[in-house]
């Protein structure tokens, strides 16, 4: 079984096909990557993964378990996390707060009014997740004041707070300063092995760098599957995505 | 610092909190007749402390917020005169009522920029004040609720002409309203509730249910007004079609945002601000005491809260100084 799938996904806005029959397989403990161009229509493609966009027609799968119907909220109960591209942090809340958040929520305490945030557990685990990502300095200031570096740490680690099954990982390095970069790398190749990991990227350097599995997307609709060394040497990729801009 | 250190000074008292709260307790005993006026204040606080709950925490903006105040006035007045003359039960009776509204209209808010929210709740608002006019045998229309007769409080205490006992009995409630929100903000609820204000569609993403926990604040926003509405309508033993009057919610909402909205005590700073210039201005100049007020305004909103803060503090430096 595998740990995401989708089958005949489509979405359509009016005439627009942003989503063409996609079926696509996550196996477990996945490093794959989702690559296309500009306007291929990923962004569409995770908005229907997670739940923030309809399906037209086709169904989503996770873990053997049909969750095409479910919110976006029930979707992340179940496992299925995702990353953005574009930093959506609660920029005038600290790190400690983003973080005992998601980790309350998971621990099912979303719902308590009648004391603090707070507690061993989750004290513990926040703690934990703090260090795996470099974050135990910075746990007590505004997000908006951290370095860029470390706020796309944040949004992969209020991620990982919710101990994903699924990890859906939106350009987790897009804008970051060469400096910062291989915090963020160093992050990424040290998720746990049992956590199955899509990654959607710009960068070939990390895709390459990263994914066992590519996956590419062309005016949404998989064009072709295969490992790095297959996908670097198809002359279709080459043709609509390689050859056509290095970098989007 | 550790991480369960960091969470508890979250929820630590602070030494302005305890002087603040020592002081309105101790304006009781003040001689000189102020209990009238430190009353109202007491129950614009309430009311503008549950504005504050769903509007600086979990973010829905609204301009008929009167709807749960006068629910909860209209309520204790007809609860006094038809079942109970005990105020504690009317003010139960009362926070009851508005907070069954508050979960009815709350599926209304959910959806909806804040243009929508800002003319829903508006419209229940006006709905409500136009059916407490047309139920006159119930509330008594125009001519006002008359014929209440409060009971002592506890069965012990007089309400007195010089509102000595309304003070106690408005700060009492505001103070353990007032705890109860400060507890509930801190809680994992709360916080909950300052992710989804600031982003809703981000906070969905970490797995919160949104809706849910709007509806539960809505309820609770709505719950402490009526509470606010009970004790203006125990205090005056009269209620009028004003309780459910635009003017009111556009003044509570002047009230919080004065006060500073997200901090719980934006509310209750609003409050004494917004009442004490009404006290000064309308006492100065009857007839313009509005302009006064509208003037303070735009000075506050063009100045920025903070600055006028920082000035009126360097002027008082300045003045004792020399």
């Amino acid at each position: 079984m595998s740990a995401l799938e989708t089958h005949g996904l489509a979405k359509r806005f009016g005439g627009l096909v942003a989503t063409n029959d996609v079926t696509f397989r996550l196996e477990k403990g996945a490093r794959h990557a989702l690559i296309g161009p500009n306007g291929a229509g990923k962004t569409t493609f995770i908005n229907l993964l997670t739940g923030v966009l309809p399906p037209s027609a086709g169904r989503v799968l996770l873990g053997g378990a049909d969750i095409t119907r479910l919110k976006p909220e029930a979707r992340v109960r179940r496992g299925l996390v995702r990353t953005f591209q574009i930093n959506q942090l609660f920029v005038d809340l600290t790190p400690l707060e983003t973080l005992a958040l998601a980790v309350g929520e998971r621990l099912g305490e979303g719902t308590t009014w009648y004391r603090s945030v707070g507690g061993d557990a989750l004290a513990r685990e926040v703690d934990a997740i703090a260090i795996r990502f470099g974050l135990a300095d910075v746990l007590d200031v505004r997000t908006d004041t951290l370095p860029y570096g470390k706020q796309r740490l944040l949004e992969i680690a209020v991620a990982f707070a919710w101990a994903p099954r699924v990890l859906l990982l939106d350009e987790p390095a897009a804008g970051v300063p060469a400096a910062e970069r291989q915090d963020i790398l160093g992050a990424i190749a040290a998720l746990p092995a049992d956590v199955s990991v899509l990654l959607i990227e710009h960068d070939m350097e990390l895709v390459f760098d990263f994914a066992q599995r590519i996956s590419v997307l062309v005016e949404g609709a998989l064009l072709t599957e295969g490992t790095p060394q297959e996908i670097a040497a198809d002359p279709r990729v080459k043709a609509v995505y390689l050859g056509e801009a290095e970098h989007g | 610092m550790s991480v369960a250190a960091s969470l508890a000074q979250r929820s630590r008292w602070r030494l302005a909190e305890i002087v603040f709260w020592l002081a309105a307790f101790a304006a009781y005993f003040a001689p000189g007749g102020k209990q009238l006026l430190l009353n109202e204040i007491a129950i614009l606080a309430l009311f503008a402390l549950s504005l504050d709950l769903i509007l600086g925490y979990a973010g829905i903006i609204s301009l008929g917020h009167a709807a749960f105040f006068g629910a909860g006035a209209y309520a204790a007045g007809i609860f006094c005169k038809l079942v109970l003359p005990d105020p504690t039960a009317g003010l139960l009776v009362a926070i009851v009522i508005a907070a069954v509204l508050g979960f009815a209209t709350s599926f209304l808010v959910l959806r909806g920029s804040d243009l929508t929210r800002l003319m829903v709740t508006l419209a229940v608002a006006l709905v409500l004040h136009e059916i407490a006019n047309a139920l006159p045998d119930w509330t008594g229309g125009a001519d006002g609720l008359q014929g209440m007769t409060v009971g002592p409080l506890l069965g012990a205490f007089d309400f007195d002409l010089y509102g000595r006992t309304a003070y106690a009995y408005s700060l009492t409630t505001l103070f353990l309203l007032f705890l109860l929100a400060r507890l509930i903000v801190r809680s994992p609820f709360g916080l909950s509730l300052m992710a989804i204000r600031r982003n809703p569609l981000r906070a969905a993403a970490l797995g919160v249910p949104v809706h849910r926990r709007l509806i539960a604040a809505y309820t609770l926003g709505a719950a402490y007004a009526g509470a606010a509405g009970a004790l203006l309508a125990q205090t005056t033993g009269y209620v009028s079609l004003d309780v459910l009057e635009f003017q009111r919610s556009a003044d509570v909402l002047l009230t919080l945002i004065i006060g500073g909205t997200g901090w719980l005590y934006g509310g209750i700073a609003g409050a004494i601000v917004f009442k004490i210039l009404q006290d000064l201005l309308s006492s100065t100049s009857p007839q313009f005491w509005m302009f006064w007020m509208g003037v303070f305004l735009v000075v506050l909103a063009l100045v920025g809260r903070e600055r006028l803060a920082d000035g009126v503090r360097a002027l008082v430096g300045r003045v004792v100084g020399s």
